[in-house]
This record gives structure tokens, sequence and C-alpha cells, in this order.
């Protein structure tokens, strides 16, 4: 369904992705994990259509994303549904207006059935109680699932989940990891789940991918990548939380003084 | 980080003693910390002179001694110390210090760069110019992009004005128009009387009193009222577009916008240009109106020209001419100011303060431009001959 092919990608100098290659499955739950900055979300920025790639191709069901018009590329992006990081409600707007609001720019259904949709949406995701407030009102765990719901509010062929899982108490996390994986199964969605909370991330991937330092360091199914753990240390690092390893050596190349500002001798 | 909180300040000392086997002991007392700074930067010269180059080379030194608190200043210092002494070819004991200091200094030794790092050569003049040109004309250069994207989008728009979204262009309107209906009202009819005072203060030592309806009425439709509203809709609401979408920005708004499948040129910028377009023509008139108001009531209570003869006369002075060429220029200026808001707004990146400096230069930039097509127009309108 989502290809990247040989995708290179630089921030100035800073190079996030050297030449990666990957694919997400028609149907599955495929997720994404990587140390904080190594390029997660920008991965959904190319996907998006949000940056392209300086070289490579980023395939989504056959379209080549930086390449599509803007026409094609605007229906594409209404196939997809994003959940962003911050949430990313529209802060002028309340909690069911946000979910109303690509219903109202895309459709021409009456208010009633439009109401209707708000808040089976917000029945999922257990906020059916907080549609009258605003965004500012919410917390942030609150919030994300108010994102999520305006997300899913046109019914998309494609879920990209920035993070669903921060700031989520167990219950309500569980309740998520619930939902994407039903979801996924009942309307044979693709979804893309970009996370940090490895082991319960894991327990409902079809497929993980593992980038660190601009390159993927595992793919396959989770135990497959647990499997690989024996050939990449960093791999390994990063399943167990160890503190150190291969991952922290990267980050720490200059100097830590430099940054501090004490360079000059006294 | 401070090892124990009670400050006696007892300043940092240290002290090598050189024992005639290979083991040297280096003693240290006292407080290693920020507020001891001062004696901290030149704590190195009481080690002997020429210490870390190959003196040392080959022999075990064994740090010790009773630091009284050490904290990141203090550990920094030890650190620079502990690294001369390596990089001159001894090795450095640390064991006798307590395991919480030694773990600090651990962690910084060998990452601390050498003493002097060399100053990034100073920008020449010429570099200096060369950058801001550079910098300039990008900026010019995207300017140019949304006035292309405009025309472009907005052309097509044009041909399908049911494609328009009027919904948002009606909102724009109320917030644009009719909110600042009190301030620029306000205003026009102060700056109105103002001029009249300024007009009869000289007209009346000639006895010509009247001729502050030419005066009044000629500046405020030609230059005044124009000009007057559009700076304070750059002030008010172009500042506004760009807070607004700079702020959209960080919060990924934007983005949520074009990942719901809606182009944010046609949700948010193109409904502010054409509402602009529109109230900037409208809240001319209406300062016009309030700026010949003003002079009235002050040729009428201070220099003795009626009401009635003041708006009698009108006509007489002033046709519609004068007033067109007044209003033809506001959409320009509505363009100019909702072009450059937007364009502030959509370019900020980063943090709340972009936000604050993108508002700043909207400002300054719209006010300049309106001011600068402004006086284009005089040129213009001149050589034309009226
Ligand atoms: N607009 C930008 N300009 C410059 N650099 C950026 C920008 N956005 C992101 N970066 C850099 O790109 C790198 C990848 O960022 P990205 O947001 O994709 O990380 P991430 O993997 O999502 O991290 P996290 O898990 O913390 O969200 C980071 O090092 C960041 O500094
Ligand atoms: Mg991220």
């Amino acid at each position: 369904m989502i290809e990247l092919d040989g995708v290179h990608f630089s921030r100035g100098a800073q190079v996030i992705f050297d030449g990666v290659d990957m694919h997400f499955g028609r149907g599955e739950v495929t997720v994404v994990l990587g140390p904080s900055g190594t390029g997660k979300t920008t991965l959904l920025r190319l996907i998006g259509g949000q940056v392209r790639p300086a070289s490579g191709r980023v395939m989504v069901d056959g379209i080549e994303v930086a390449r599509a018009r803007r026409k094609a590329l605007y229906a594409l992006r209404r196939r997809m549904g994003v959940l962003f990081q911050n949430g990313a409600l529209f802060t002028d707007l309340t909690v069911g207006e946000n979910v109303a609001f690509p219903l109202r720019a895309h459709s021409r259904l009456d208010e009633a059935l439009i109401r209707r949709i708000v808040l089976f949406k917000l029945e999922a995701v257990g906020l059916r109680s907080a549609r009258d407030k605003y965004p500012a009102a919410l917390s942030g765990g609150m919030a994300r699932r108010a994102a999520l719901a305006r997300a899913m509010a046109l019914d998309p062929e494609i879920m990209l989940y920035d993070e669903p899982f921060a700031g989520q108490d167990p219950v309500s996390m569980g309740v998520l990891l619930r939902l994407i994986r039903r979801l996924n199964d009942a309307l044979g969605l693709t979804s893309i789940v970009v996370t940090h909370d490895v082991k319960e991330a894991m327990s409902i991937a079809d497929r993980v991918i593992v980038i660190a330092g601009g390159r993927v360091i595992g793919q396959g199914t989770p135990e497959e990548v647990r499997a690989q753990r024996e050939q990449e240390p960093a791999l390994a690092q990063f399943l167990d939380g160890a503190a150190d390893g291969p991952l922290n050596a990267a980050e720490d190349e200059s100097p830590l003084s430099a940054d501090l500002g004490l360079g000059g001798g006294q | 980080m401070t090892e124990n909180g009670s400050s006696v300040n007892v300043p940092p000392r240290i002290a090598l003693d050189r024992g005639d086997n290979d083991v040297w002991h280096l003693q240290l007392a006292g407080e290693w910390t920020l507020a001891q700074s001062e004696t901290l930067s030149t704590i190195d010269r009481s080690l002997p002179a020429g210490f870390g180059d190959s003196a040392a080379r080959g022999k075990t030194i064994r740090v010790g001694g009773e630091i009284d608190a050490l904290d990141s200043a203090g550990a920094l210092r030890l650190a620079r110390i502990v690294d001369g002494m390596e990089q001159g070819g001894a090795a450095v004991d640390l064991e006798a210090l307590p395991q919480s200091q030694r773990n600090v200094i651990e962690l910084l030794k060998g990452r601390l760069p050498p003493p002097k790092t060399p100053r990034p050569p100073r920008e020449g003049v010429l570099a200096g110019i060369g950058r801001v040109t550079v910098a300039k004309f990008t900026e010019g250069n995207a300017f140019l992009a949304f006035i292309g994207e405009l025309v472009v989008r907005g052309g097509k728009l044009i041909a399908f004005p049911w494609r328009i979204r009027w919904r948002e262009v009606v909102a724009e309107i109320e917030a644009a128009g009719l909110r600042a209906l009190g301030i620029v009202g306000l205003l026009s009819f102060l700056v109105g009387m103002v001029m009249a005072y300024q007009a009869g203060a000289t007209l009346a030592d000639f006895g010509a009193n009247i001729l502050i309806v030419n005066l009044v009425a000629i500046i405020t439709l030609r230059e005044m009222g124009p000009l007057l509203t559009a700076i304070i809709v750059a002030g008010r609401t172009g500042s506004s577009y760009t807070a607004q979408l700079g702020t959209m920005r960080i919060t990924e708004e934007i983005d949520a916008l074009r990942s719901i499948g809606i182009s944010p040129f046609d949700m948010l910028i193109l409904p502010k240009i054409i509402a602009l377009m529109v109230v900037l023509p409208l809240l001319t008139v209406f300062a016009n109106l309030l700026g010949l108001l003003g002079g009235a009531v002050v040729a009428a209570y201070r220099f003795e020209v009626s009401f009635a003869v003041y708006f009698d006369r009108l006509p007489e002075v002033v046709d519609l001419t004068t007033l067109m060429l007044g209003l033809i220029k506001t959409p320009v200026f509505a363009i100019a100011i909702a072009l450059i808001g937007c364009m502030q707004g959509m370019r900020v990146a980063g943090s709340a303060l972009a936000v604050g400096r993108a508002t700043t230069v909207s400002v300054v930039q719209a006010t300049f431009l309106v001011i600068v097509l402004d006086a284009g127009f005089s040129v213009l309108f001149n050589l034309m001959g009226y």
C-alpha cells in the first residue's frame, strides 16, 4: 500500500533519512519505532506529501506523492487520516465541531446526520460528554483522543498515528490499542503507528519497523524483529530500553561543554 | 549538586605532592562551587608550571583530599585538570574521592574540548552586506511567489466563484470591517478636527475661513481617509492575520487542514484577501465621512463656518472624481496588507516567539508598502493630470 524506495531526506546539514526502503502492507498495522528525533514524524510528513524527499520515491497506493498534482494530492490526503503528535485540534472550534469539520468540508450531509456521526466517533474514543468543550479545556490525553476522532471522521483508508499513547493512562491506552486494532480489522484500514511504547505497540502490530540514525535497523513481524536483535546492537538497546549502547554514542559526538558554551579557556 | 549544603566559604585549594617514586598525590580541599568561581578560574596556577607536559608521563596521580562541596562548575574545572594530566601521559586515579564526586568527574572528563577553541572569525562588512542582500532578495522572492500563487489559484476561483468559501469571507468581513468601525471612525474624526484647526489658524489670518472646507475635503478624500484607514487596518487586521496563521502553523493546525484535504490557501488566505478588498474601500468611505464631520465641527465652533455653509460648499470643491481618486487605491492597499499578513504568518516556524517576531515584521512591512504604494499613486495621478 505504502512504499518507500531509497528515500533521502535532510534538514539543512542534518541527514534524517539516508536511503531508506520501507514497506507498509495493505490491511496491516505497522508500528514504527525509533529514538526521539530520528525522523518518525518526518516519515509521516513524507507519506502525507508535506515534505518531499531529496531523492527516492514515496508511493502511496500506486501514486508517487512528491510528483502528484495538487488535486490528486488533496484527493489522496482525503483518504488518509492523520493523528498529529500535538493533536492539532482547531482551537476556535469545540470538540464536536472539530470532528464535524472534515465532514462539513467534504460532504453534503445534513446536520442531523453529521451530529449522529460526530457522536458516534466521539463515543468510540470515550469523549461523548466533552463534545461542547473547547480544546483549551481538555487534558493532553483527551485532546489526543479528540484528534483521533477527527482523523477518523471521514472513514479514511489509511490511518497515520503520531504517538497516540503519549499522555494516556493505562486504561485509555488499552482502549486506544484495542481501538486501533479493531478499526483496522473492521474497516480494512492500513495503519501506521509511530510510538515509543515498545511493548504495547508490539502487541497489536502485524509488522514492526525500527529506525535509528537515518536508516532502518529492524523490519518484519514482531517475532522477526526480536530475532534480529542479535545482529544489531542498536536494536537490542532500543527494545530493551538500555541506557548504554550505540544509540547514545551517536548523539554524544560533540563534546558536552561545547554545547554548554564553556569552550573558552579560563 | 552541592555535596554538603552548609556554605562556610572555604576557597578551593589544590596541591601536588611529588613523591620520589612513580606515584604522585593531588590533594584537593575547600568548596569547588560556582560561588568560588573567582578562585576556581585561576586555581591551576597553584600547580607547578608546565604541569601536564611530559613531566608527569608514566606517573600515577592519586587524587584525594576532602572536597567540602562540588557542583557542576567545580566539576568542570576539575575535569579539565584531570584531562590535562591524562593528556600529559599520566594515569589518574580517582578512587580516593567519594563515589558521587567521582561520577560527576567521570561524566565530564574526556568530553571537554581543548581549553582554547578558536573563535569563529568575525563577519566582515562586505560579508554582512552580502548576507543581508541575499536575505532581502529571498524575502522579495517569497512575496513574488505568494503573489504568483494568488494569481493562479485566485484566477481559477474567479471562473468558479461558487467554490470560494463565502462563509469564511463573511466571517472575515465582520472581523476586519464591522469591528474596526469604532477605531477607524474615531481616529478619522480626530484627524479631521486637527486638519481643520491647522488650516483654520492660517486661513483665518487672511479672513479666508471658508477655504477650510477646500483643504479639509480634498486632503481627507484623496489622501488622509485612504491612507489612515489602510494603516489602521495594517496594524489591526494585518497583524492579526499573521498571528492567527503563525499560531496555526505552530500548533500544526495548518498541517491538519491539509491532511483533511483542504488547501489552507482556499480556506484561510483567499477569504482574507477577498474580505479585505471589500472592507477597505467601505471603511475608507466611512473614514472620509467622519473626517469631514470632524472638520465641520471645528470649522463651526472655532472658525465661524456653520454646518450649513460647510456642507453647501462641499459639493463645489470636491466631486466624484476626488472621491474615486482616493478609493481606487484602497483595493491595492488591501491586497498588499492581506498578502503580507498571510505570507509572514505562513512563514512562521519553530516556537511562539517566532509568531511575535513575524507579527512585528508584518506590521512594519505592510505600513511601509502602503505608504510607498500611496506615493506611487500620487506620482501616477500627477502624470495623468489629476
Ligand atoms: N522544521 C524543521 N526544521 C529543521 N529541523 C527539523 C524540523 N522539524 C524537525 N527537524 C529535525 O528533524 C529531526 C527529526 O524530527 P522528527 O520530528 O521527525 O523526529 P521524531 O522521530 O518524530 O521525534 P519524536 O519521537 O521526539 O517526536 C529532528 O532532529 C529535528 O531536529
Ligand atoms: Mg515526532
